[in-house]
């Protein structure tokens, strides 16, 4: 991975909040407190702020810094969480020399499971965690099979999108809807829908 | 929405430039990151710091002062503050006997602190509250919510720690005061986030929300407006329920105004609470009643009963010096 890579993302990722403000709004109005959206366009400015910066870093030191970035600028759940996704994606980066398919796979696996402890949830408790194991699964698989690029980035775009909407009928174990019990029902997680266009706006980039 | 407001990006800023200058007396402001301290550092104590988002005040920064808080980190509104604001605060206050963060149980202000207390270079022991009965408490969540209970934490913990008890004795006091105290809340109006710019939720003049958290969250039911009296019974039986108090229990009855309820309504809920508790034989021997954590410019009010002992008592009744609690000093 390089870091112009990583720079032309962050872009990529801070478009696709943009031009959600309005349906991120209105699912965390529903079941959370309002504010994942203007925490999320706070996160994403910050890091496309550091451009210049991140440009002249090693991918894995540009990781690292979006992670500390992150942590010190979101708050909420989302800043621990995103920021662990992105040490922990580092630590593999920095590891592996090589910059294959399974590499970039296996960091990604690193940094869903870095969100996984933070946050002590799992699959199915109406997290961004129901966008991210399943990708992350497919990723590692797919790259096993040496599929390319492409078939890649096109396949995790609807698992991602799948996962998000399976959000809709969980009732929340885990973040602040969990105090909601049923009337969660019927409503996608905020942070799913979040993680869901980060990873779209990505791979759109992949071609 | 129609609010005292500059720029809606100005005004955590504006807010706690205005708070240090009211209580120069009392407080020292550092800005990003973000804390405030006690104006005179403190020797020889446990560190408190609690913290979290903005939108609650007097809730952190106004229980900083002699007998409560050393330091409090406030976040952005609703949102927990990070990590770095907390070492920051850290570093500034800590007096050689370790720093004891007490945090409301959200999953953000947890993994915020929990990392924070991570990378903190001294001892450190962490209070969650927990107090908000509305939430159904289970192994599998992230439990019960805290609300306005956590003012009493702070206050109980607090005075202990002005006597020079060590880390894991002020941590065991907050966890006691946090275990027999139990809140429940209803909102008559949704709260307006600034930069959301309209009320977090809907809802109409012929219903109340029941359970309400202290973000405007929805609770467990809506329910039909009616008189206050039938409203705050099910609010006290709740509490009864979650407390299980035995017979002549002596308790803290707190009434807390969620930021748009005037004081007379308050004191209407405390006339009602009052009279509804001593029927179950609970003798109310504190009281507190005012705006200690509020949720914006919501209407609506929570009730908070916390079971004295000696020792809870005693912490509660020692003196306090801070901008919202002063009494003895």
């Amino acid at each position: 991975m390089k870091s112009s890579f990583i720079v032309t993302a962050a872009t990529a990722i801070q478009s696709a909040i943009l031009n959600h403000e309005s349906e991120l709004e209105s699912l965390d109005r529903a079941i959370g407190d309002g504010d994942h959206y203007i925490n999320m366009k706070r996160g994403a400015q910050a890091i496309v702020d550091m451009q210049p910066e991140l440009a002249e870093l090693t991918a894995d030191a540009a990781l690292n810094k979006i992670g500390m970035k992150l942590l010190s600028t979101i708050g909420g759940a989302s800043g621990p969480l995103l920021a662990s996704f992105f040490m922990g994606m580092a630590k593999v980066i920095k590891e592996k020399s090589n910059t294959s398919l399974t590499t970039y796979a296996s960091a990604f696996a690193a940094g869903v499971d870095s969100i996984r402890q933070r946050g002590k949830a799992d699959i199915g408790e109406k997290t961004m965690l129901d966008v991210l194991i399943p990708v992350a699964n497919q990723f590692t698989t797919l790259a096993a099979q040496s599929a390319s690029a492409k078939e890649i980035s096109l396949a995790l775009t609807q698992t991602a999108e799948q996962g998000m909407l399976s959000t809709k009928d969980l009732i929340a174990t885990k973040g602040r809807a969990a105090g909601l019990g049923e009337r969660a029902i019927g409503h996608i997680d905020p942070g799913a829908k979040s993680c869901q266009l980060m990873i779209e706006s990505v791979c759109n980039l992949i071609k | 929405m129609k609010k005292f407001i500059n720029k809606v990006d100005d005004i955590l800023v504006e807010s706690l430039n205005g708070f240090a200058l009211a209580h120069n007396d009392l407080v020292s402001l550092n800005l990003d990151p973000n804390f405030l301290t006690r104006k005179q550092k403190a020797a020889n104590k446990v560190a408190i710091i609690s913290g979290g988002g903005s939108g609650h005040e007097p809730l952190h920064a106004g229980y900083i002062g002699y007998g409560m808080l050393d330091a409090a980190c406030p976040g952005h509104v609703f949102t927990s503050p990070t990590p770095d604001q907390m070492l920051a605060a850290a570093e500034t206050v800590h007096a050689g006997k370790g720093i004891l963060f007490i945090v409301k149980n959200y999953a953000g202000d947890v993994m915020n602190f929990e990392m924070a207390a991570e990378m903190l270079p001294f001892e450190s022991a962490t209070v969650l509250t927990s107090d908000d009965c509305a939430v159904i408490n289970s192994t599998y969540t992230t439990g019960r919510r805290g609300v306005a209970g956590t003012v009493i934490v702070e206050k109980c913990v607090g005075s202990l720690a002005e006597t020079g008890a060590d880390l894991q004795t002020c941590k065991a006091l907050g966890d006691k005061v946090n275990s027999r105290t139990a809140s429940m809340g209803v909102a008559l109006t949704s709260c307006t986030v600034p930069a959301a710019g309209r009320p977090t939720f809907d809802i109409n003049d012929t219903e109340l929300e029941m359970g309400v958290g202290i973000h405007g969250e929805p609770g467990r039911r809506r329910e039909a407006m009616r008189e206050a009296d039938a409203i705050i019974k099910d609010v006290t039986d709740a509490i009864l329920d979650a407390l299980k108090p035995a017979p002549n229990s002596e308790a803290l009855l707190l009434i807390n105004g969620f930021g748009a309820t005037p004081l007379m309504e308050l004191y209407l809920i405390y006339n009602t609470a009052a009279r509804l508790f001593s029927e179950h034989g609970i003798k109310i021997t504190r009281s507190l009643v005012g705006n200690y954590t509020t949720a914006l410019d919501m209407a609506g009010a929570s009730v908070t009963l916390c079971l004295l002992d000696d020792e809870i008592k005693q912490h509660w009744d020692s003196p306090v010096h801070t901008a919202a609690l002063r009494w003895g000093a």
